[in-house]
C-alpha cells in the first residue's frame, strides 16, 4: 500500500464549499528600504516618483474603497477612507519633499522615516484604539513604498488556486476575490471576522481560525478545503480526494435542492410551526440570512460594535445600527442580545483574570457599569418603534441580576419618557439560560421574563466543565451527554409551565443530528448559522410532533453519549435520508 | 495669534472620524493651526498629526490659531469641539 503524507487539519468553516486545488501561499509584502543618496540633477525626478506613487496608492485605495462599501457598508470601509486621506495630508507630504530636496535621499527612505515617527507616537499610546490605528498606517506607508519601487500589488496570480495565509484584511480579501480564487484558508479569525464575513457575501469557501496552516503548507502544495465542516487535507491521498469529490457534489446537489425549501415555512410534517431565525453580528450579514430562508434573528451580537476599538460607541451610533437591524428584519423580529463582553470577549486591555470563563462578563458587567447598560438600553428601545426587538441578558447566573437588570431597563425608559421619545413600552425582555445555576432555576426565572433562550455553548461548558479552546479536554465537550439533554429538558418545560416561549441560540440549534430531538422536547425557536438553515429546516420539515416527541423521550433514557448520538443518527438518516452527514 | 482650551465632549473621543472632520474644517482657512496636548504640539491641518493624540472623552486641548482669519478659524473649530463633532 502506498504511503501517503496526508494531513488533515480542523479550523472554522467560514464559508460554505468544498474546493480541491494547489495552495497560493500569500505572505505580506514588507518592503525592503535603503537609504540613498540622490544626486543633485535626481532630486526632481525622485520627486516625481513619489508623486506618481502617491497618485497610484490612492488609485489603489480607491477601488477598495468603493468595492468595500458595496460589500461590507459605508461604516466599515470608513477605515479605507483615513488611509486615503493620509495620502493627501499636505503637512505630511510637504514634510517629506522638502527633506528630499534638502537631504537628497531617495523617497522611501525619507516617507518610511517620516511616516514611521508617527507611527512610533501612536504604538507607544497605552490606548488599544491608537495601537490599532498604528496599523492602519503601516498599511499604508508600505503600500506607498512598494509603489514607490514600482511593484505590483500581488493580487493577481494564478487563477485555480487556495489563499493560504496567516490573516486576511478586508483589504486583501476583495481584491483576491477578483482572480479565480477557489478558497481561502488562514490561520486566524474567527466566523464572525470579516474576512470570513466577505468570503460568504463572495462566496468563495473559507475555512479560518487553523492556527498553523501557513506551517504545514508550502506553495503548489495539493490541497482539499472543505468549508461546511471546517477541515482542510494537505496532500491528500487518492482516495480522499475521490471521497471529497463525492462529497462535493452530494452537497452541491443538496444545496440546489435546498434552494428550492428556501420560501417553505419550518413547519412539521403535521402542521406545527417551528421559528427558525439566524445568529448574525452585523446588519449587513441579513442580506445572506433572508436569501437562506430565515424567519428572522434569534441572536444579534452587539459585540460586533465593540471591534477595534476600547470606547462603548456612543447612543447614537448603537441606535443607527440597532434601528437599521430592526428596519432590515421587519416584519420579522430580531432578539437582540446586550454586550457580552469579558470571557474570551475582552474590551479593556487593562484588565486580565485568571479565569475569564468564570469572570467578569456579560450582565455582571452591565450591572456594574449601569450607565453603560443604560446607554443601550436606550439605544435598543429607541430603535423598537416598530415593535419587532425582542432583548436579552447574556450570563445571567441569579434572580437578582434579573430583577436588577429589569429595574435598569425601566431607568432607561423613564429617562426616555422624559424626554418625550418614543419607544415600544411592551418590549419583551428575556434571559440567555446559559449557566447552570440559571437552569436549574429556569422556572423562577420564567416567571419574571417574556421569553428564554438557551445559550449552549457555554452551557455545555459550564455544566460539563470542559473548555472548548483547551485541546487536551475538548473532546469532552459533547452536547449529547444525557446530563445536557436532561437539562434542555428541563429549562424548556419550566418555560412551558409558565407560558413562556424558550428559543436555543447556541451551535446545538444547527446541529442536524439534535434537530429531531429538540423539537421533540418542544423547543419553540431554533436560532441557527445561516450556513445551515436550509439544512435544519428540511428536517423539521420531515418530522411529525408526535414522533419527535418519540424520538426525544426514547433518547432521554440513554445513559451515555454514544447511545444517544448513535439512536439520534439512525432516525434521522430514516427520516432524512439525504442530509449529508460528515462521517 | 489666538489661544483656546478646548475639552473633547464626544465619548468616542478624537477617534478617525471627529478626526476627518477636524482637519477638512481646519483647510478652509488660511491660518495655521496647531493643538498641544500633554507638552507635544501637532498641525492640526494634518490627519496623521492628529489621529497620534490619543483624545478621549474629557481630556483637554489647547488650540492655536494664527493667521489673517485666526478668529473665524477659531470660532468654527471651537464650535466643532463644542458640538461635539455633531455626533453623540
Amino acid at each position: 500500500m502506498a504511503t501517503t503524507n496526508e494531513i488533515t487539519l480542523h479550523g472554522i468553516a467560514a464559508a460554505p464549499g468544498i474546493v480541491i486545488g494547489r495552495a497560493f501561499v500569500y505572505k505580506k509584502h514588507i518592503p525592503r528600504i535603503e537609504e540613498k543618496a540622490i544626486p543633485l540633477e535626481d532630486v526632481k525626478k525622485e520627486i516625481e516618483r513619489l508623486r506618481n506613487a502617491v497618485i497610484r496608492s490612492e488609485k489603489e485605495l480607491q477601488k477598495i474603497l468603493s468595492f468595500a462599501e458595496q460589500k461590507i457598508g459605508n461604516s466599515k470601509a470608513k477605515i479605507f477612507e483615513a488611509q486615503i486621506m493620509i495620502l493627501n495630508d499636505a503637512v505630511l507630504f510637504d514634510s517629506i519633499y522638502k527633506r528630499i530636496e534638502k537631504e537628497r535621499k531617495n523617497a522611501e527612505s525619507v516617507v518610511h522615516g517620516e511616516i514611521t515617527k508617527y507611527q512610533q507616537l501612536m504604538l507607544n499610546s497605552s490606548d488599544e484604539y491608537m495601537r490599532e490605528r498604528a496599523h492602519d498606517v503601516e498599511d499604508i506607508k508600505n503600500r506607498i513604498i512598494r509603489n514607490i519601487q514600482e511593484q505590483k500589488l500581488i493580487s493577481r496570480f494564478e487563477g485555480g488556486s487556495i489563499v493560504v495565509s496567516q490573516s486576511l484584511t478586508p483589504a486583501d480579501t476583495i481584491l483576491f476575490s477578483r482572480n479565480d480564487i477557489l478558497g481561502y484558508a488562514t490561520d486566524m479569525g474567527g466566523v464572525t471576522s470579516h474576512a470570513a464575513l466577505l468570503s460568504r457575501s463572495l462566496k468563495i469557501p473559507a475555512v479560518v481560525g487553523l492556527k498553523d496552516i501557513t506551517s504545514h503548507v508550502v506553495p503548489d502544495d495539493f490541497m482539499i478545503l472543505d468549508g461546511y465542516a471546517g477541515v482542510i487535507v494537505i496532500n491528500p491521498a487518492e482516495e480522499t480526494i475521490a471521497n471529497y469529490k463525492r462529497r462535493s457534489k452530494e452537497m452541491s446537489k443538496f444545496e440546489h435542492r435546498l434552494n428550492e425549501l428556501r420560501d417553505l415555512p419550518a413547519v412539521t410534517s403535521d402542521g406545527k410551526e417551528i421559528e427558525l431565525s439566524s445568529n448574525i453580528e452585523f446588519a449587513e450579514e441579513m442580506r445572506f440570512t433572508k436569501s437562506q430562508g430565515s424567519h428572522g434573528v434569534g441572536l444579534y451580537r452587539a459585540e460586533g460594535l465593540l471591534i477595534g476599538r476600547d470606547t462603548f460607541p456612543s447612543e447614537e451610533e448603537q441606535y443607527r445600527e440597532y434601528k437599521s437591524i430592526a428596519e432590515k428584519v421587519f416584519p420579522n423580529k430580531v432578539i437582540m442580545r446586550t454586550f457580552d463582553i469579558g470571557g474570551d470577549k475582552v474590551i479593556s486591555q487593562s484588565y486580565e483574570e485568571e479565569n475569564p470563563f468564570l469572570g467578569w462578563r456579560g450582565i455582571r458587567v452591565a450591572l456594574d457599569r449601569p450607565e453603560t447598560f443604560i446607554t443601550q438600553m436606550r439605544a435598543i428601545l429607541r430603535a423598537s418603534t416598530k415593535k419587532n426587538i425582542w432583548v436579552m441578558f447574556p450570563m445571567i447566573s441569579s434572580l437578582r441580576e434579573v430583577r436588577k437588570a429589569k429595574e435598569l431597563v425601566a431607568q432607561a425608559k423613564a429617562s426616555l419618557r422624559a424626554e418625550k421619545l418614543s419607544f415600544d413600552d411592551g418590549l419583551k425582555i428575556g434571559v440567555m439560560i446559559e449557566v447552570p445555576s440559571a437552569a436549574v432555576l429556569a422556572g423562577e426565572i420564567a416567571k419574571e421574563v417574556d421569553f428564554l433562550s438557551i445559550g449552549t455553548n457555554d452551557l455545555i461548558q459550564y455544566l460539563l466543565a470542559v473548555d472548548r479552546g483547551n485541546d487536551i479536554v475538548s473532546q469532552l465537550y459533547q452536547e449529547f451527554e444525557p446530563s445536557v439533554l436532561r437539562t434542555i429538558r428541563h429549562i424548556i418545560k419550566e418555560a412551558h409551565k409558565n407560558k413562556i416561549p424558550v428559543g436555543m441560540c447556541g451551535e446545538m440549534a444547527g446541529e442536524p443530528v439534535a434537530t429531531v430531538l429538540l423539537v421533540g422536547l418542544g423547543l419553540d425557536e431554533f436560532s441557527v448559522i445561516p450556513t445551515v438553515l436550509p439544512e435544519i429546516k428540511k428536517i423539521i420539515r420531515s418530522v411529525t410532533v408526535k414522533e419527535a416527541q418519540k424520538i426525544a423521550a426514547k433518547a432521554l433514557t440513554f445513559s451515555t453519549v454514544e447511545e444517544v448520538k448513535e439512536f439520534l443518527t439512525a432516525n434521522l438518516k430514516r427520516l432524512s435520508p439525504d442530509i449529508p452527514l460528515p462521517e | 495669534m489666538i489661544e483656546k482650551e478646548v475639552v473633547i465632549k464626544n465619548r468616542a473621543g478624537l477617534h478617525t472620524r471627529p478626526a476627518a472632520s477636524l482637519v477638512k474644517l481646519a483647510a478652509k482657512f488660511k491660518s495655521e493651526f496647531f493643538i498641544m496636548k500633554d507638552g507635544f504640539e501637532i498641525n492640526g491641518k494634518s490627519i496623521i498629526g492628529v489621529m497620534t493624540l490619543a483624545a478621549e472623552q474629557g481630556s483637554t486641548l489647547m488650540l492655536k490659531f494664527d493667521g489673517e482669519d485666526e478668529q473665524d478659524a477659531c470660532a468654527a473649530i471651537v464650535g466643532l469641539f463644542e458640538r461635539g463633532f455633531d455626533e453623540a
